[in-house]
């Protein structure tokens, strides 16, 4: 097959994908979207022959669009422009996981200083400011007191891109130092770590310590219905630990809640792996170019 | 061995250089990326925007 990969910059996870697509014979067409001049009526140049198209844009902006246009010339494309859409968005990833009865954090959002003041008062302390667009554990903000809130909210008004005047507020969530990553094609599971870390953010991106993860029934049903929710893909699913499971505390039956239980707070669209792999002894690399291998011999 | 755009100094790279790669200098710490591969070719890397990430 011929794969285009759609980049910006080769980090080390593409560097091991391009490794295994050529050592299993595969044409690779490295595409640098900075490059691509997109038209409405036809693909660039650099799209010619490719059977399936790899988006690893490292910015949203630029992969949300791209997608949108390989739709345009019916060119297959993992991830979907539908699926790069929702995740690319905590609004729109919050709203499909609650759509889809997913347990995740109670979130609220507000376009005014002042009604987001009064989510984080209703909410109460601590609760989290998170940026609608953004990646990395990147200007996210534990909320402590009233007198944080309105410095974080007066920044973001005043200094942001109006996109930070979209206040997405979101409950705080006690979980024991560490929160799961699982890597998984359109919902299988390839493989999960859990990232630890004494700072309430727990990205790999932040320095915090991984460590391979056995997943239960109860986590792997979720991954699956967060991956179909988002459109499928090759996602990295984010859990947190709840230590009771959410959906019991959502039943009212009256029956004690089970022990266990997760929740999610998020899918990424343009996961990277590169931890994932050597946190554990799968060959995520191979998985996933088994799983492209196979998405274009259903194209075909 | 290539020249360093940003101080000058000499940047050993390796043999399975791609272009899109970053490599940091090793004297002054700046993040180079690799432009072209035969021959090698650095140039400063973009900085960070606010939407890159997964």
């Amino acid at each position: 097959m011929k794969v285009g990969l759609l980049y910006s910059r080769i980090r080390k996870d593409e560097k091991l994908l391009l490794e295994e697509l050529r050592d299993r014979d595969h044409e690779v067409a490295k595409i640098d979207v900075r490059k691509q001049r997109f038209s409405i009526r036809e693909p660039p140049e650099a799209f010619e022959g490719v059977d399936i198209v790899l988006d690893r844009c490292l910015a949203t902006s630029r992969s949300r669009y791209a997608t949108q246009f390989c739709d345009a010339y019916d060119i297959p494309v993992v991830n979907s422009a539908e699926t790069a859409e929702i995740c690319a968005d905590k609004v729109k990833n919050s709203l499909a996981l609650e759509r889809a009865g997913i347990p995740t954090p109670n979130t609220e959002v507000a376009f005014t200083k002042e009604s987001a003041m009064e989510i984080i008062e209703s909410f109460g302390y601590p609760c989290v400011i998170k940026p609608v667009i953004g990646s990395w554990g990147r200007l996210m903000a534990k909320i402590d007191s009233k007198s944080a809130a309105e410095a974080v909210l007066e920044h973001k008004a005043t200094l942001g891109h109006y996109e930070h005047k979209v206040f997405y507020v979101q409950e705080f969530v006690d979980k024991p130092g560490r929160d799961i990553r699982v890597l998984a094609v359109d919902g299988e599971p390839v493989g999960a770590m859990v990232r630890s870390s004494e700072h309430w953010l727990t990205n790999a991106a932040k320095g915090a310590e991984t460590d391979a993860f056995e997943l239960d029934d109860e986590a792997r049903a979720l991954v699956k219905e967060a991956s179909d929710a988002v459109g499928g893909g090759l996602l990295g699913v984010d859990l947190m630990e709840t230590g009771v499971s959410q959906r019991d505390t959502r039943n009212t039956s009256g029956d004690a809640p089970e022990a266990g239980g997760y929740t999610v707070h998020e899918v990424n669209h343009t996961v990277e792996f590169k931890a994932l792999n050597d946190a554990t002894d799968i060959d995520v690399t191979g998985e996933v170019v088994d799983w492209l291998e196979s998405k274009v011999e259903v194209t075909a | 061995m290539v020249e360093c755009v940003e101080c000058g100094a000499e940047v050993s790279l390796h043999d399975s250089l791609e272009v899109g790669e970053i490599i940091d200098c090793t004297t002054c710490g700046a993040e180079l990326e690799v432009i072209d591969v035969e021959p090698p070719e650095l140039d400063k890397a973009p900085e960070l925007e606010e939407d890159w990430g997964e």
